[in-house]
């Protein structure tokens, strides 16, 4: 075979395999909906995501306290994540001895890697007990959820940002310095602007395994069908929804399920279409 | 009041390392606060015998393997599909809009949510292929949850390789592919395997997925379709259901020494490969 059909043929067949990612989402998209779909247009959309009632066995589907327990645990996880682990980004790249910097960014990478499920465990067997003493309530609540999950992004959020803050050119920060500006002001009045959308970016992530995060939400926020009224309340998530009910439900009630992760599905896609937006746009003005 | 600057720069030092310091302690005391528990009761027997009267007696060998055969199988699958796309993307196209949508899907399956991985695994592998719960079930869908960290790790590795390595091989009249196989992806080589031992730390703490997929059956898998429970799956039943707290603990720090170490070993294996690019 000539050199050049055989390159040819080679690339080609690069070129299938490389499609399997992009496959694999439209299949895990296609089969999904395809389970869940139905059924939500059965009860109708409206009623399924804005109705409370959550009855399997009379047929009645409603996930609206799902919709709200997924989105005020990850509000608050974000707020812990977020704040901790963008001030604990700022020391180590800017205020922390190098030395020490270059030994605290590995380890906190290597915790990444710790099973969620070890953090829902933490959660149930010293914080869970803490809120109910102080601050009432039955202990499994949004706030031991969001306090959890908070804790688990932390890493991501942590290593995503400092990545983020050095990225901005050395120039910027000497720059700032040599105006007299003072290291902290040089901090938040350039680096951070600078560095803000891959901030974003970072944040926004945590934001998906925060809302994605399964079995230490079950752990940790009682599952009540209730809509919450405090953050000392009980929860169910979307995900927890699924987890929960999965190894029982059939027919209707599992397509329901299917239904919830279309629901998730949904709002996951558009918070990773939102962070590669945010992205993009700052590769396009480093680039520039 | 307008503070001065150095007032301000003294308060947002002191607050920022109190925030720094509050991230640090958190995530070392739940790793001390596991391991402290768990190491007592972590001996020999545990790692060595089956679970008796499900899991309040004896130990967890059968989900170490269970752990091992899934996590194992989903690497085999997921690395030279994610090595060939990273071969793809960066030595055989140019950037363009087809790399994009390569990117954006890789980029977005790393986004859904292991449940999702789960719902679709059972729908798709354990029913409508027919594979049961069962550790190929498991790996498979697993394998295409670490598919994009793969891709991601390989690409940068491969990136990172010097340009004048592949002017030289082209110089002395290899093909494309000669190049690539041959001096590229050796010398990428490290990068690429961070990129899958990390993936087999995720595969290990994953939990939702492959309860969904490959069961949670107590005994030992004797073939790859048979239904297994891996260590993440076993520490959150025995913890979740009151089963027995020394062996949740012990089986927690087992999971961490493991996750632990394949990091490290992860870390030190980029960093030697970090060294020698330069």
């Amino acid at each position: 075979m000539k050199e050049a059909t055989k390159d040819t043929c080679i690339s080609l067949i690069l070129l299938a395999v490389a499609m399997s990612a992009i496959a694999g989402l439209a299949v895990i998209a296609a089969f999904i909906f395809r389970e869940g779909l139905p059924i939500m247009f059965k009860v109708g959309v409206r009623e399924f995501l804005f109705s409370s009632a959550w009855y399997p066995g009379e047929g009645r589907f409603g996930i609206f306290p799902m919709i709200i327990g997924s989105l005020a645990v990850t509000v608050g996880a974000m707020l812990i994540g977020g704040i901790l682990g963008l001030g604990c980004a700022i020391v180590l790249t800017q205020f922390c001895p190098r030395r020490l910097a270059d030994f605290l960014k590995p380890s906190i990478e290597l915790l990444a890697g710790i099973p969620s499920v070890v953090y829902g465990f933490i959660g149930v067997v010293i914080l869970v007990p803490l809120i109910a003493e102080y601050l009432g309530g039955p202990g499994l609540s949004v706030l031991a959820s969001s306090v959890v999950l908070g804790v688990m992004v932390l890493p991501t959020v942590t290593s995503i940002s400092i990545d983020a803050i050095q990225a901005v050119p050395r120039a910027y920060r000497e720059g700032s310095i040599a105006l007299g500006a003072t290291q902290w002001q040089t901090t938040h009045m350039v680096i951070l602007k600078a560095a803000w959308s891959g901030i974003i970016a970072a944040i926004i992530l945590g934001m998906g395994r925060a809302v994605g995060e399964t079995m230490a939400v079950i752990m940790v926020a009682g599952n009540t069908l209730d809509l919450p009224h405090s953050i000392l309340d009980p929860v169910r998530t979307l995900t927890s929804n699924i987890a929960l009910e999965m190894g029982y439900a059939a027919g209707d009630h599992r397509k329901a399920l299917f239904a919830t992760g279309v629901t998730l599905f949904v709002i996951i896609m558009a918070l990773n279409i939102l962070a590669l937006m945010v992205s993009r746009r700052r590769a396009r003005r480093v680039g520039a | 009041m307008r503070l001065s600057p150095c007032v301000t720069q003294r308060i947002a030092v002191t607050i920022l390392w109190a925030l720094a310091a509050t991230t640090i302690a958190v995530l070392l005391f739940i790793v001390a606060f596991i391991l402290t528990r768990g190491m007592p009761h972590l001996t020999l027997e545990f790692l060595t015998q089956s679970p008796r009267s499900m899991g309040r007696e004896g130990g967890v060998l059968p989900m170490i393997v269970g752990t091992l055969w899934v996590a194992g199988l989903a690497v085999m699958i997921a690395a030279p599909v994610g090595v060939i796309t990273a071969i793809y993307l960066t030595e055989y196209t140019r950037e363009g809009r087809l790399t994009d949508v390569i990117r954006f899907g890789a980029d977005c399956l790393a986004g859904i949510p292991s449940i999702i991985f789960g719902l679709f695994g059972f729908v798709f592998f354990v029913i409508t292929l027919g594979m049961g719960f069962s550790v190929v079930s498991g790996a498979l869908t697993l394998a295409l949850m670490v598919l994009p960290t793969i891709i991601r790790t390989s690409e940068e590795a491969i990136r990172a390789v010097p340009r004048s390595y592949r002017d030289v091989s082209y110089g002395l009249g290899a093909s494309r592919w000669d190049m690539v196989t041959k001096v590229v992806v050796r010398s990428a080589l490290p990068g690429i395997g961070t990129g899958i031992v990390l993936s087999i730390g995720r595969c290990f703490s994953e939990t939702a997925a492959v309860m969904l997929t490959a069961g949670s059956a107590l005994r030992m898998p004797t073939s790859a379709f048979e239904s297994t429970r891996t260590l993440a799956l076993h520490f959150y039943i025995l913890a979740r259901e009151g089963i027995s707290m020394p062996k949740a603990y012990a089986t927690a720090s087992v999971l961490i020494l493991a996750i632990l170490a394949i990091n490290l070993c992860a870390y030190w294996v980029m960093r030697r490969f970090v060294a020698k690019v330069r």
